[in-house]
């Protein structure tokens, strides 16, 4: 049985201007241990999966339905205490932005044996020795003195730090990461990576990554779920997906992927802007910008289904593919070249 | 905190001095007479006004009266005598601000109490039933004048339904002997309730609404989700995440309405005849009272300046974003 199996998974968010399909049929599956990355541009619903999953998403409007089985168990309709049992225990997740995700009138301390004290019942000392630890282990140096300070006594790098000690306190099984070096200065991004994938070897977590940077996804996870406007466009393993993209969103985003040696090639981004929510575009959602559009796009959907030659490569494209390979040929040439 | 603290009470003593400068030098350019006051006003004899005009100082310049008023009130804490009645106005103030005390803290008592009760309710329930009414009521309470719910409850509670006193105060400590009034702890409650309402009715709709937006808000803040993400259940995310978070505004703004709330117990002792702070400084007025008048503003000058100190200390152990500079 794997550890996290989601089954058509859809959210929307009833707002004034009419219903925001977040989340549009997402299904995946994790194993203990495993990392996925989850890669996508800003508002492909990434964030809204994993809020999804974790039961976070705001009760007020929202709908949810699909499968999320943890362990076999239907996170979606377990009842709010057996949630709360899973959460923080369980599963526990890294936010974006460390400067606001802490709260700011208590000592990092107390927030870090709170986490541990929801779960074990454990003396203060115990929970703090433990918090100590953890401080000790994502590198806050004199863990020991800094404990009893609170979060605006730390910079943003560091606080981020202290919600990974957090998040791992308990020996999670699944840590979601929801763009934990987004909100960080270039130093500091590099630095937490180098720590998640030391930690990721110390703790034997699952981890769910999400991010922008394919890059981190390359030295990072074992299996890759590219997301375009709510939905999955294509799913594969991390060697698949760089070695043969299969979906010309894939090839957009691997083209604007920054190499450092040539910075300036960045700029290569995806023509247009994702589409609104509330009103997507028919057929493929990607059809718009993509350079490869038939007509047989603009009307019908395609369907997640796996390559002829790897039966575990999902992807939503239709063309066929012989161009397909074709194209994600050219396209590793052209980053070999550029990568010299 | 230490600096800040220090900051704190030099801008307390500056603005003590300043105050008090202020209304020295308004009824000193106003168009009273005090030793005419004091002489019986229209009929006052020439020998009267030179000796009291000279006993007060009254003919020198204006500096020197207030150096000596200073003086007087810094080194002596003596307020003077009154004008009107030669009593002493530290024992009239003595008299009159344990009234206005009660009235004050026991409606600002109530009102958080209220403020609070309805505002997180109704931020954790937004849109329904009572939510609705509570807005209403909040509605209410800001757009009426306290003189006006002051009658419509006298004569709701007090005349027509006969539930409480329509009037009068009652001594915590009990009444003076023989004097026939009533006394003690239940007795003042009894005479207070209606005041309380009516004082605390504005500022509990007030506060009711600043608390619901602040906790709606705070319910928003990332460090909310991860509580929950942590595991926490709901009563544990509110009590110890949002409320903290939500309640800081509102002790900075207890501060600065304890002021604002002083000058509006002067409706609701006018109303009640309660017989406070508010009352003697309306006497004081009609009497060209002067001496009354300062002796009032000056003490109620110090009470907010305390009061505001003490609520800087508390924001200060509440919030360690301050406590640390
Ligand atoms: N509470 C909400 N109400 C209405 N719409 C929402 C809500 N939360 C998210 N959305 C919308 O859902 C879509 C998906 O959002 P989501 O936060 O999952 O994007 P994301 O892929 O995480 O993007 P980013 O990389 O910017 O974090 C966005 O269009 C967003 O505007
Ligand atoms: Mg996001």
């Amino acid at each position: 049985m794997a550890l996290l199996e989601v089954k058509d998974l859809r959210t929307s968010f009833h707002t004034e201007d009419g219903i925001v399909g977040a989340v549009d049929g997402v299904s995946f599956s994790l194993e203990k241990g495993e990392t996925l990355g989850i890669v996508g541009e800003s508002g492909s619903g990434k964030s809204v999966t994993c809020l999804t999953i974790m039961g976070l998403n705001a009760k007020r409007n929202t709908v949810s339905s699909g499968e999320a089985l943890w362990k076999g168990k239907n996170l979606l309709d377990m009842k709010p205490r057996e949630l709360r049992d899973v959460r923080g225990n369980e599963i526990s997740m890294i936010f974006q932005d460390p400067m606001t995700s802490l709260n700011p009138v208590q000592t990092i301390g107390n927030q870090l044996i709170e986490a541990v004290q929801l779960h074990r019942d454990v003396s203060q000392r115990v929970a703090r020795a433990r918090a100590v630890e953890l401080l000790k282990a994502v590198g806050i140096p004199r863990a020991e003195g800094r404990i009893d300070d609170y979060p605006h006594q730390f910079s943003g790098g560091m606080r981020q730090r202290v919600m990974i000690a957090m998040a791992l306190i308990n020996d999670p099984d699944l840590l979601i990461a929801d763009e934990p070096t987004t909100a960080l200065d270039v130093t500091t991004q590099a630095q937490i990576i180098n720590l998640m994938k030391r930690l990721q070897e110390d703790f034997g977590s699952a981890i769910i990554f999400i991010t922008h940077d394919l890059g981190v996804v390359a030295e990072t996870a074992d299996d890759v779920l590219v997301m375009y406007a709510a939905r999955v466009v294509e799913h594969a393993d991390v060697d698949q997906l760089f070695g043969r993209p299969q979906h010309p969103y894939t090839w957009g985003l691997m083209g604007s992927l920054p190499r450092l040696e040539t910075d300036l090639d960045r700029l290569i981004q995806i023509p247009g802007q994702p589409p609104s929510l509330l009103r997507p575009p028919a057929g493929c959602r990607f059809h718009p910008r993509c350079p490869h559009v038939m007509e047989v796009c603009k009307t019908t959907v395609p369907e997640l289904v796996p390559t002829q030659r790897d039966p575990e490569h999902l992807q939503a494209c239709h063309l066929d593919e012989e161009t397909k390979d074709r194209e994600a040929a050219k396209l590793l040439e052209a980053t070999m070249a550029k990568a010299g | 905190m230490f600096r800040y603290l220090i900051r704190r009470i030099l801008w307390a003593v500056l603005l003590f001095i300043v105050i008090t400068f202020v209304t020295f030098v308004i009824f000193f350019m106003g168009p009273n007479d005090p030793a005419r006051a004091q002489c019986g006003g229209d009929q006052a004899q020439p020998a009267c006004l030179k000796l009291v005009t000279e006993h007060y100082g009254l003919d020198k310049p204006i500096y020197v009266q207030y150096w000596r008023f200073f003086k007087r009130l810094v080194f002596q804490q003596n307020l003077g005598h009154s004008y009107a009645t030669g009593q002493s106005i530290n024992q009239a103030i003595g008299k009159a601000a344990p009234v206005t005390a009660s009235l004050v803290f026991g409606g600002a008592i109530l009102w958080m109490i209220m403020g609070l009760l309805i505002g997180v309710y109704s931020a954790l329930k937004p849109r329904s039933l009572l939510d609705r009414t509570a807005m209403v009521f909040v509605l209410i309470g800001i757009s009426a004048h306290p003189v006006w719910i002051g009658l419509i409850f006298e004569y709701l509670f007090g005349v027509k339904l006969k539930w409480t006193p329509i009037a009068n105060y009652a001594n915590f400590f009990g009444a003076p002997k023989d004097s026939g009034l009533p006394g003690g702890p239940w007795q003042w409650f009894y005479h207070m309730i209606l005041p309380w309402c009516t004082f605390a009715i504005l500022f509990a709709a007030l506060y009711a609404r600043m608390i619901r937006a602040n906790v709606m808000e705070t319910l928003n803040e990332d460090f909310v989700r991860t509580a929950r993400a942590k595991g926490a259940p709901e009563r544990r995310v509110l009590f110890s995440h949002v409320l903290r978070n939500a309640l800081l505004p509102v002790v900075t703004m207890l501060g600065m309405d304890i002021g604002v709330a002083l000058g509006g117990a002067i409706f609701t002792e006018t109303v009640y005849q309660l017989p406070g702070l508010g009352r003697s400084l309306i006497i004081g007025v009609q009497s060209n009272d002067f001496a009354t008048v300062q002796g009032v503003v000056v003490f109620a000058t110090i009470a907010i300046l305390l009061f505001n100190l003490i609520v800087d200390v508390l924001y200060a152990w509440i919030d360690p974003r301050i406590r640390l500079t």
